[in-house]
């Protein structure tokens, strides 16, 4: 069965959702992947959104966080603050899904601006609730295309916070839980050094090789240890076309 | 009251003003259109996350500075268009905070303290940079500084300490209000309640007002008493083109159609000739919409959005 890039992104991710975990998930692949996952692996994994919809029942897709379809058979629809609460609540494994417009090699993200704050030649939305994601969760999960202007260096502002410097500096920070788990791009799956908590390639998706992922990030990546990710299986496929996005309105 | 009336009354000149909605769901709309009618200049903005209310109100001209979360509509628009532009072109200014951070300085607003701790954006730009000039900060009604990374006095550590934000006035758009002014959401309630309580003023239209008896049938579904309430005015479809949960979905083709038009000044002087200065009120304009495409949008019950609604891209 033949896939897009995009299907593999949102099935690679699902999978690394467990079952019973919390999701904060904002709309688009993120929200693909963790209505995937409820869908497969993980029938017990609760999605909310920042908005205050907690254990939305997404009878449709939503295309915004604040989409009146978040709020139809959700158990309580609250607010922001509801949410929030939710999300740094230290009994839960709560698992932030974010986008980004930059990615640093310690998973710090941005999504304000292009050029300096104060005279950006792109302004962007902004952090929304990323920030908070970012700095609350239990973890995070980043989305982001794979290439070389997106996988810099230095970000040319820091909305979310990563692993900072690497190392203990997200601790030293002020942020004593949380921190990026993994980034899913169009081209594979990276990871975080334990000790380092600097950005290695995990998994590369078929038909892509390490060198091209290299080639592709704008800064030095470890490809020691990547293998072959696992293509989408047939029954993961029909149900996120089928059930979970059969207007296309994401793939 | 009527919403021309309330405008006038409630937002002058250089007001602090905070708006309820989130994205593009119960923006107050139609209140923004009549204060964009009215010519109103050099407010001073508060959202979360906003929308479609907040890039017309910039790109008509009405505002001087934003403190906000985020400027974008989702699907709808990736980034909004006219704010967009205002901060590269350095026509407004702004300053940046999280959803989470800003609903807690609405939060500290209404409960009338200076400031309130937080731990979310520590080690981040949000914290390390400021973007207000110096000279606005010397303001009386402007806090002196963005914010502040100090020692917990209590544990140790970190954290981050906020500004309340007092606006003077907040409008937003409720489902329901009752005779006398109670106050009814449907669905998520996003910051609404928090900045209408931080407010001085505080303008509620509705989509409808209701016996208050209905309301105090079951309190625990209302969330503002009357008596915070300074105006109410019944405006159907008054979030449009925004969601009304239980009422109407987005109309996706009316927003897809707005950023198409806001991309240059040109066709956004002519989205706003059209929409907002050719109509003089709010029938007028719902008149324009088109009874045909209310219909198309209306919500199907119990869902409160419109089931199988197209919102694709048209192309």
């Amino acid at each position: 069965m033949s896939y897009t890039r995009r299907e593999m992104m949102a099935i690679a991710a699902g999978r690394l959702i467990r079952d019973g975990d919390v999701v904060f998930a904002g709309t688009g692949l993120p929200l693909l992947a963790a209505t995937v996952a409820k869908k497969i692996h993980a029938p017990r994994c609760v999605i909310f959104f920042e908005t205050g919809a907690i254990d939305s029942a997404l009878p449709e897709l939503p295309l915004y966080v604040a989409d009146s379809r978040v709020m139809y058979g959700a158990s309580i629809n609250a607010g922001l603050l509801e949410a929030f609460s939710i999300l740094s609540s230290p009994k839960l494994r709560t698992i932030a899904l974010l986008g980004a417009a930059q990615v640093d090699k310690y998973g710090n993200l941005n999504s304000t601006c292009i050029g300096d704050y104060h005279k950006p030649s792109r302004r962007l939305p902004g952090s929304g609730g990323a920030c908070d994601g970012a700095s609350l969760a239990w973890g995070f999960i980043v989305f982001i295309p794979h290439e070389r202007r997106r996988f810099v260096e230095k970000l040319d502002y820091l909305t979310s916070p990563g692993w900072i410097n690497g190392g203990n500096s997200r601790r030293e920070a002020g942020l004593p839980r949380g921190g990026p788990i993994a980034v899913v791009t169009d081209l594979g799956i990276l990871k975080f050094d334990e000790e380092t908590r600097e950005m290695y390639l995990a998994e590369y998706y078929p038909s892509v090789t390490p060198r091209q992922i290299q080639e592709n990030t704008g800064f030095e990546l470890d490809v020691s240890r990547a293998f072959e990710a696992q293509p989408p299986g047939e029954r993961e496929l029909k149900i996120l076309r089928e059930e979970v996005d059969p207007q296309g309105l994401i793939r | 009251m009527t919403l021309k009336e309330a405008v006038k009354k409630h937002v002058p000149d250089g007001a602090h003003i905070a708006l309820g909605g989130f994205t593009a769901n119960r923006n107050p709309m139609a209140a923004i259109y009549e204060i964009i009618r009215q010519r109103v200049r050099n407010l001073h903005l508060y959202v979360h996350s906003h929308g479609q209310a907040m890039d017309l109100l910039i790109g008509a001209g009405c505002v001087k500075r934003i403190e906000l979360a985020y400027g974008a509509l989702g699907r709808y628009a990736p980034t909004c268009p006219r704010f967009r532009l205002a901060v590269e072109r350095g026509e407004v200014e702004w300053e940046d905070y999280s959803n989470y951070q800003m609903v807690l300085r609405f939060l500290a607003g209404a409960l009338d303290i200076p400031f309130i701790p937080t731990r979310t954006g520590l080690g981040t730009d949000i914290a390390a940079k400021e973007g207000l000039r110096p000279e606005t900060r010397r303001e009386s009604k402007v806090a002196r500084r963005k914010l502040l990374v100090a020692e917990d006095p209590f544990n140790g550590g970190k954290v981050l300490l906020l500004p309340a934000i007092k606006p003077d006035v907040t409008i937003i758009h409720a489902q329901y209000v009752g005779e006398k002014g109670t106050v009814r959401v449907k669905g998520l309630k996003f910051a609404d309640v928090e900045m209408a309580k931080a407010s001085r003023h505080l303008i509620v239209t509705c989509e409808e007002i209701v016996s208050e008896e209905k309301l105090r049938h079951e309190p625990e579904l209302n969330c503002l008493p009357g008596f915070l309430v300074d105006a109410v005015v019944e405006v159907p479809f008054g979030a449009h083109p925004t969601a009304c949960y239980g009422f109407y979905d987005v109309d996706a083709k009316h927003l897809y159609m707005y950023y198409d038009s806001a991309l240059s000044d040109e066709s956004f002087q002519k989205y706003l000739e059209e929409w907002v200065y050719g109509v003089s009120c709010h029938e007028e304009y719902l008149r324009k919409v088109g009874e045909e495409r209310l219909k198309e949008i209306t919500a199907t019950q119990p869902y409160g959005f419109r089931l199988g609604l197209d919102r694709r891209r048209p192309k």
